[in-house]
């Protein structure tokens, strides 16, 4: 191979910036695993199955929101057939009670910052 | 390759046109059917127009009461920043002369017009501070008529509150979450940048209660009901007590009530 003395060390180079972020979080003992979440205890289904309610709880909580305060709609009917309330502090704060161990974790893992509790309050805990 | 004649093009851009069509009516009728909403629940007050009358004599009679301002502003986390100039208000008072300007002439008695009437956000049918809002931050409920604020979608403008001819709104100038002296549960607070006002306590009646203010008031002055329920307590006060509007000559509509 012609200017290999160039190429290979140009290519280690290469790699080695490329994959500097992994490195870089390595080295500050963060992993690229997610946050392991507190679920609530005694709780055994959200108002969607785990796996919708991590991807469109943000879209849920939208239309809920829009539901509740727009159109007066405040109850949701459960697949199971139970009703809920469409509120963030009574309804989704009442199971996962903890704040910091259940959203701001993800949140701060996913590098979200939501602005919900800038005006709806967390409940105090006992 | 055939050779591409009008004729061609014409049918292929034809079938082309109904191919895009198809996916919107796909969409349409593959769209998640939405659960049955259930009937707000039965402890919930409801009403076609909700109205309020305030009995300005029982009210004055006692003298230097806030009972219904201190109540109010405590379950809604309204701020108090302590200057004018800042102030948050969804019901406070103000002398008769300044809250009813057309309606005050020159001899009248002492007794009202430089006493401290009760005033709050009139819940006007044709309210001109739903008409100026450029996000629908502010709307009128079509079921029961109470004039609605949507903090989430309010761009803090202020346009509603140059609409508004009563001065029932107020702008967050300042972070509100620090200037409350204890915070209630039950409501949210509101953050810096947006318009308030009172609300007619919509998330109360949801619940079965009366708005805070009227169960608040010792001198049983105020009185909230359906305006068109010929047999509700407002109607029957309104029916046998003259009463007013305030500026009533700018058609406005608005729905509190004066007996005075």
């Amino acid at each position: 191979m012609h200017d290999a003395k160039y190429i290979v060390p140009g290519l280690v180079a290469f790699l080695v910036l490329i994959t500097l972020p992994l490195w870089y979080n390595a080295a500050m003992g963060r992993s690229a695993v997610g946050p392991t979440l507190q679920y609530p205890e005694g709780e055994s289904q959200c108002v969607l199955p785990k796996d919708e309610m991590k991807g469109e709880h943000m879209q849920i909580l939208d239309d809920w929101r829009d539901e509740a305060v727009r159109d007066g709609e405040r109850y949701y009917v459960h697949p199971d057939g139970t009703t809920r309330e469409k509120s963030l502090t009574n309804t989704c704060l009442g199971c996962h009670g903890d704040r910091a161990q259940f959203c701001i974790k993800c949140h701060d893992y996913a590098g979200v910052k939501p602005y919900c509790w800038d005006c709806h309050i967390e409940p105090e805990r006992d | 390759m055939a050779k591409s004649t009008r004729r061609g093009f014409l049918k292929l851009a034809g079938v082309a046109a109904v191919g895009m069509g198809a996916k919107p009516v796909y969409d349409a009728f593959a769209r998640r059917s939405a659960p049955e909403q259930p009937t707000p629940p039965a402890e919930a007050l409801t009403a076609k127009r909700w109205a309020m009358v305030v009995d300005t004599r029982k009210c004055l009679r006692e003298h230097g009461c806030t009972d219904c301002i201190t109540t109010c502003h405590l379950v809604h986390n309204v701020p108090d920043f302590g200057n004018p100039k800042d102030e948050v208000k969804w019901v406070w008072k103000e002398q008769f002369e300044h809250g009813f300007p057309e309606q005050h002439n020159e001899f009248m008695s002492d007794d009202l017009r430089h006493k401290d009437v009760l005033l709050l956000c009139n819940h006007c049918d044709n309210p001109p501070c739903v008409r100026v809002c450029p996000t629908q931050a502010t709307w009128k409920r079509e079921a029961d008529g109470i004039v609605m604020m949507d903090m989430h979608r309010c761009i803090g403008c202020r346009y509603c509150m140059a609409a508004c001819p009563y001065g029932s709104r107020s702008f967050n100038w300042r972070d509100p979450r620090t200037h409350i002296a204890k915070i209630d549960e039950g409501f949210p607070t509101r953050t810096r940048g947006v318009v308030e006002k009172c609300n007619f306590c919509a998330e109360r009646l949801v619940r079965g209660e009366i708005p805070a203010c009227v169960e608040a008031c010792k001198a049983k002055a105020l009185a909230f009901g359906d305006l068109e329920d010929p047999e509700s307590e407002v109607r029957d006060l309104l029916s046998r007590h003259f009463n007013i509007r305030r500026k009533p000559g700018l058609g406005t509509q608005p729905e509190v009530y004066y007996i005075v």
